[in-house]
Formats: structure tokens, C-alpha cells, sequence
């Protein structure tokens, strides 16, 4: 947040607060260009950009033809001659048909060219499950993001940070990916400050505090974890829930802090379990804070299969507060 | 039923009915029977039996179309695209194939699939989220409906070719929709295609939308067959609603594939009258004027007046469609509603021929926990 004080508030979910972020950024800027499949007359399938090209107009707002690789390919193009592009990929699931150019171009432009050019683009996706989508459109793909060099990564977990946080972003000189919890859209509400702030990328927000465990969580997935920590608490265990808000830049003081208190660690995703950043985590913490480790860190997260489009099986898959209790327990009682 | 009334001409051969077609590629679409149902080229109209297997097939598929927005609307279906009104592209460009040919289905083309014979319960238990309409089945070369959009299409020109490898007659069939031919995987495929000889049969449905963006946003080209000369292939233009003309299109372009003539793009021009998917409002982006001039082009109801008119088919003859219809799709409901609901462990299962020990593990773990 800014340093002055918040004049006005408004209760917003998460949704509203995006589009109120886009507004304002498409206010303050006029480099700022939104664009992507359905993000114009549609408003977007989520209405994050809903009545935006209303207001702003159809240069700055507009529907692309269906292709990926040509929304994030002409993004870097845009950005390296000096417009903000602010690109909406539908789902995070439909990402992959434009890895060639995140991979190839958008994460190397500024170590390829030695800052000679650089892309300030931000990409918007929903991502995760819980809301029984189709097939592949409840990915979770930001350990894929985060292992690519050069750009960022931005996981919101409240309307007040999703809107501080997509500011931060499109701010932000390098590239950011901004991916926005399905679930999290509509479930969610909270007072938001109605006037711009920016809330810092890396910088990890301790959603609850406790001396027993530390449970890391990002997204989607702080709502469970949080939900599993009232539940510790009835039973006296002090659960300490860490909103790590940022995957790049990661803020490993706030976690080796918390860790150093409580020496017990549970880490939360709903991505497959094998390479995912929940990985990443429990690996800088062994590395940097092995000394204050009381128990193994328990890993709760998706399995190493593609997320199910079963309907009725579907919850299975993504973690819930009753496995994320579990890892407490275990980790409280090794 | 009834004799035919006009006399059955020769049937022109697959090259000159060909050349007749790909004529139209400029901009002409070409078109068998019109809305009020005449045929002015009566000697190119397909064989009255032929005629009336296309006109069931199209009942058939706007059958499940209909009962499958009942059944989401109680819970007893997922979310489902409608393709409702574009019957005739469907049905008409898969009655072209043979059992031994591939088919590449979209989610939009659960008219296509039936009419090639994925079986009812199977394509209902799909789209009702359940691993038995995963599964398909053995003995038929259709693969499950695609979600992501263009990947399909390099694929079947794989397939296309691995069967021109083996020294098979058998061709691809890829679905595609306007939105979707702007990807690169659809201009990657037709290229590979091109230049590979795969035998394969590209159709692109044009209905008009890519959820709420028109096709005159989507791109500049107001012809999208046109795309195929850039390749070196044949590209034809055909009325989507016309079901005599779409089968005949695709007859010439898989006849031509099985010949060794390489590839063929077709444009089948319809409209999705209904929404994207069920849960989707399409008022937000169009109006219901840009739909209705398209109800009185119907392509089922446009068969029927033909057939009705020609003496093919009496008003009788056409209940009893309708009620063996209806009793194939009920019986069918019945099976479907018979297959179990998935165990959770399933979610792990079919990763790998081989489980990892990764999997062996979760999968124990799924077990303990769910107790299934
Ligand atoms: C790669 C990819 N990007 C985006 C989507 C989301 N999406 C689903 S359908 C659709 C529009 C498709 O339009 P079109 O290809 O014309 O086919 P239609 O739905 O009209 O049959 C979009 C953008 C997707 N499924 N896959």
C-alpha cells in the first residue's frame, strides 16, 4: 500500500477489484493496452474487463483473433515499443500454444539485448480448480512460469491485494504473469481502498499468526490452508499462514522468519505434485533454515495425473482443509 | 418409402462433381438445396436411400442436442456445447467416412461424432464428466472431443499420413471452428499437410462466433476457404446448412485423399444460433435479429421440405423417425445412467502403462484417505 491513508473503501469480490485495477490503470496510462480472446464486447468470460472498452474505447481495449502465440508474441512486441501491454490469456490451462514465445523471447528480452529492451507486459489468467470446469481448464501451470527465467510471478489471494498487486504489476518494467484463482472470483469479498495503491511484489503477507507451523499457501489455496488453521487452533495448535502473494520474486525472509519460530512447515498447492513450486519452497527452506526444522516438511498438493474434468471426483484432486489438518497433525507429531 | 419423383442421373464422377465444387471456391458457395427446398442440380443430389440416412442422422444429432440442454438444466448433464442448427455441417462431412477412417472431433462436434458412431451412451457419459465417455471405444478410430483449440489439426495430419505410410486407403477428418483457424497449429497443419500428401480432410466450421467474437473481428478474410491456396491445397466453399452439399464436398475430398491426391480444406458457412455452451448468455454480445434469419435456413427442417416435396417421405413416415429416435436416445439414457460413478483413485490411473512409484504412492494415499 501506498503511504496515505485510504480515503474511501468499497466491498468488492475479486473480480470487481481487477476490473476496478485495470480501470484505473487504463486511467493513469495511456501506454496501457488490454487485450485477448473475448476481453472487449464480452467483458471477458469472468467480466474482469467488463464495460472497460465502453470507457476506454476499442484501440485500448480490444478482442484478438484466437491465438495465443500471437497474443504474447504481439505483446513483446508492443511492450519493446513502449506500450503497457496488459494481455488476458483465458485460461492459465490454454497458456501452452504461446510457451514458445514466454520461453523463447518474453523472459530473455532484457538478458538478450542488455537491457537495451525490456517488455513491461502483464498476463492475466485464471487459473486452478474447485469450480468444476471442462477438461484443461483448471490447470495450474505457475511452476512452469516460475522456472523460466525473466519473468515474474503473482498469485493473488484477496480482492485487496489483487487489485494492489495487478497495479504493482503493470508498474512493473519486466514482464509478470497474474494468475487469478477461479475459485476465488466471486467467493470472496473484502473492503478495497477505491482510490490507485500498489501493494509490493515479494513480499508475503502472514495471513494468520502462530508458534507451531508454519503453513505456506499462495492463491487458491490460502483459503483452505487458513480454513485448516482455525481448525488447529480449536485443537491449541498455533498455525502460522503464510499468503506467499509472489512466486517471483519470492520472499524467502518472511518464510525463514516464520520458519525459525515454528520449525514445523506444511506447503500447499493445488498443482501436480511432482516439480511444483511447492518443491521450490520446501527446498530453500531445507537449504536456509535446515537447522530449525523439527519435522520433515509435508508437501499437500494436486497428484502427478492431469487435473480431472470428473465432476464428481473432482475435489478429491485439489487439496481441501481436512488433508491440509492431516499435514499439521503430522508434522506436529513426528 | 417412396420412390424418387426426378429421374436418378448418372452419378457424375468424383473428379468432375469435384471440379464442379471447387469452382465455387471463389466466393460461391456451393449449395444443392436451397432454403425452400429445391434442387436445382437434381443430377448431383446423392441416391434417395442416401438422402434419407443423412435426413435421420441430422434428426438423430438434433435429438441429443435438444435432450442434452434438458438434462443440464437437471443436473443430469455437464456444461455442453450446443451445436444445434449447424446439423447439416456436421453430419454431413462425417457420413463422408468410413469405419476405418479418423476422425479429430472439437467440443462443438458431438453431431460429427455420432454420425461417425461413438455410441449415444458413451458421448452422454462424456459429457457428463465421467471416465466412461473417456474411454472410447476400441474399435473405432475417434478420438475424445478437443478442449484446447487447433491442437487437433497437426495431429490428424499425422494420423493421415501414418496411414498413407502403411499403405491404407484410409483419410483424417479434423474439425475445426472459424475462431480456431487463427491459431498456427491450423496454418502449420495445412502446410504439413500440403507438402506431406496427408491424406486428410480438413473442415472448417464456420458458424459465425468464437464465443463473442464475430468472424469480421476474427480476421480480414471474408472467405476463409481461400486459406487453402496459400498451402497449395483445394479449399471449398459450401452452404453448412445444406446436408446434400456438405456430404458431397466431403465425399470429393476424401475420395480424393484415398486417391493419393492429397488434402483438402472445405468451409462448411453456418451459424451457431445457440449459445457457446449452455452456460453461456449470448446476449451480451449479439442480438436476436443477427440469429433469426438464420432459423428459416434450418438445415433439417430444409431436408425435410425437400423430402417432403420430392415424395421421399410422408408425414407418417417422418413420426416414426421421430419416435425410433426418440427410443434409441431413452434406452440409451438408460445405459448411461447405469455406468457407476468414478472411484476417486481413477484420477490417477491411465498416467502411464506403467505407474511411477510417485503414482503407486498417491494413489495408495487416495485410497486411505476416501476410503474407496
Ligand atoms: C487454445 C485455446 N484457447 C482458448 C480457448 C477458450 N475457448 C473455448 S471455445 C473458444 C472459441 C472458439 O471459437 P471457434 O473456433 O470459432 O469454434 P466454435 O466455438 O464457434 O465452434 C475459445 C476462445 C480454448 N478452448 N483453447
Amino acid at each position: 500500500m501506498t503511504a496515505t491513508a485510504p480515503t474511501r473503501t468499497k466491498t468488492m469480490t475479486m473480480v470487481a477489484a481487477i476490473n476496478d485495477a485495470l480501470a484505473l490503470a487504463l486511467e493513469r496510462d495511456p501506454a496501457v493496452h488490454i487485450f485477448g480472446e473475448d476481453v472487449g464486447v464480452m467483458g471477458g468470460v469472468f467480466r474482469a474487463t467488463d464495460g472497460l472498452q465502453a470507457r476506454f474505447g476499442a484501440e485500448r481495449v480490444f478482442d484478438t483473433p484466437l491465438a495465443e502465440a500471437g497474443i504474447i508474441g504481439m505483446g513483446i512486441g508492443m511492450g519493446l515499443a513502449g506500450l503497457k501491454p496488459v494481455a488476458e490469456i483465458q485460461f492459465a490451462g490454454f497458456l501452452y500454444p504461446a510457451l514458445d514465445q514466454v520461453l523463447s523471447h518474453l523472459g530473455r528480452y532484457r538478458h538478450r539485448t542488455r537491457s537495451r529492451y525490456h517488455v513491461p507486459m502483464v498476463v492475466r489468467a485464471p487459473y486452478g480448480g474447485g469450480v468444476h470446469t471442462p477438461e484443461q481448464h483448471a490447470d495450474s501451470p505457475e511452476a512452469i512460469l516460475a522456472h523460466t527465467p525473466g519473468v515474474k510471478v503473482v498469485i493473488p489471494s484477496t480482492p485487496r491485494d489483487a487489485k494492489g498487486l495487478l497495479l504493482a504489476a503493470i508498474e512493473d518494467p519486466d514482464p509478470v504473469f497474474f494468475f487469478e484463482a477461479i475459485k476465488l472470483y466471486r467467493s470472496v469479498k473484502e473492503e478495497v481502498p477505491e482510490e490507485y495503491y500498489t501493494t509490493p511484489l515479494g513480499k508475503a503477507r502472514v495471513v494468520t499468526g502462530g508458534d507451531d507451523v508454519t503453513v505456506i499457501a499462495y492463491g487458491g489455496m490460502v483459503e483452505v490452508a487458513a480454513r485448516a488453521a482455525e481448525a488447529a487452533r480449536a485443537h491449541g495448535i498455533g498455525v502460522e499462514v503464510l499468503d506467499l502473494r509472489t512466486l517471483v520474486p519470492l520472499d524467502t525472509g518472511t518464510i525463514l522468519e516464520s520458519v525459525a519460530k515454528t520449525g514445523r512447515v506444511v506447503v500447499v498447492t493445488e498443482a501436480p505434485r511432482t516439480g511444483g513450486f511447492h518443491s521450490e519452497i520446501s527446498a530453500t527452506i531445507a537449504e536456509e533454515a535446515i537447522e530449525h526444522l523439527q519435522a520433515p516438511i509435508v508437501r499437500v498438493t494436486g497428484f502427478d495425473a492431469p487435473y480431472p474434468p470428473f465432476t464428481s471426483i473432482e475435489d478429491v484432486y485439489r487439496p481441501n482443509p481436512v488433508r491440509v489438518a492431516k499435514a499439521i497433525r503430522q508434522v506436529m507429531a513426528y | 418409402m417412396s420412390k424418387p419423383k426426378t429421374k436418378t442421373q448418372p452419378k457424375p464422377t468424383p473428379q468432375a462433381a469435384g471440379a464442379a465444387a471447387y469452382e465455387g471456391a471463389q466466393g460461391e458457395m456451393f449449395q444443392l438445396v436451397t432454403p425452400e427446398g429445391t434442387a436445382p442440380q437434381p443430377e448431383l443430389l446423392p441416391d434417395v436411400p442416401t438422402r434419407l440416412k443423412l435426413y435421420r442422422l441430422m434428426r438423430r444429432a438434433r435429438h441429443f442436442d435438444e435432450r442434452a440442454w434438458v438434462l443440464y438444466r437437471t443436473g443430469r448433464m455437464g456444461v455442453f456445447p450446443p451445436y444445434g442448427g449447424m446439423e447439416a455441417s456436421q453430419v454431413g462431412t462425417a457420413a463422408a467416412l468410413t469405419h476405418d477412417d479418423w476422425l479429430f472431433p472439437t467440443y462443438r462436434d458431438t453431431g460429427a461424432a455420432l454420425t461417425y458412431g461413438l455410441p449415444i451412451p458413451q458421448t452422454i457419459a462424456y459429457w457428463r464428466t465421467s471416465p466412461h465417455g473417456w474411454a472410447m471405444p476400441q474399435d473405432l478410430k475417434v478420438l475424445p472431443f478437443y478442449i484446447p483449440i487447433a491442437t487437433q489439426y497437426p495431429q490428424a495430419v499425422g494420423a493421415a499420413l501414418a496411414e498413407k505410410r502403411k499403405g491404407t486407403r484410409n483419410v483424417a477428418m479434423a474439425y475445426i471452428g472459424d475462431g480456431g483457424s487463427s491459431e498456427g497449429d491450423f496454418h502449420e497443419a495445412l502446410n504439413f499437410a500440403g507438402a506431406l500428401g496427408a491424406p486428410c480432410v480438413f473442415v472448417l466450421q464456420n458458424n459465425g462466433w468464437a464465443i463473442s467474437v464475430p468472424t469480421r473481428t476474427q480476421t480480414r478474410a471474408t472467405n476463409l476457404s481461400l486459406r487453402a491456396e496459400g498451402y497449395g491445397i483445394p479449399g471449398v466453399r459450401v452452404d453448412g446448412n445444406d446436408v446434400l452439399a456438405t456430404y458431397h464436398v466431403a465425399l470429393e475430398a476424401v475420395n480424393r485423399a484415398r486417391n493419393g491426391e492429397g488434402p483438402t480444406l472445405i468451409e462448411t458457412v453456418t451459424y451457431r444460433v445457440k449459445p457457446h455452451t449452455v452456460a453461456d448468455d449470448p446476449s451480451r454480445y449479439r442480438t436476436d435479429a443477427d440469429t433469426a434469419g438464420w432459423d428459416a435456413k434450418d438445415p433439417v427442417q430444409r431436408l425435410r421440405t425437400h423430402l417432403l416435396a420430392e415424395g421421399h417421405l410422408t408425414e407418417e413416415q417422418d413420426a416414426t423417425v421421430t419416435r425410433e429416435i426418440e427410443a434409441e436416445f431413452e434406452a440409451a439414457l438408460q445405459v448411461a445412467d447405469a455406468f457407476p460413478e468414478p472411484t476417486p483413485a481413477e484420477i490417477v490411473d491411465h498416467v502411464f502403462a506403467e505407474p511411477t512409484p510417485q503414482l503407486v504412492r498417491q494413489r495408495a494415499q487416495i485410497m486411505a484417505e476416501e476410503g474407496a
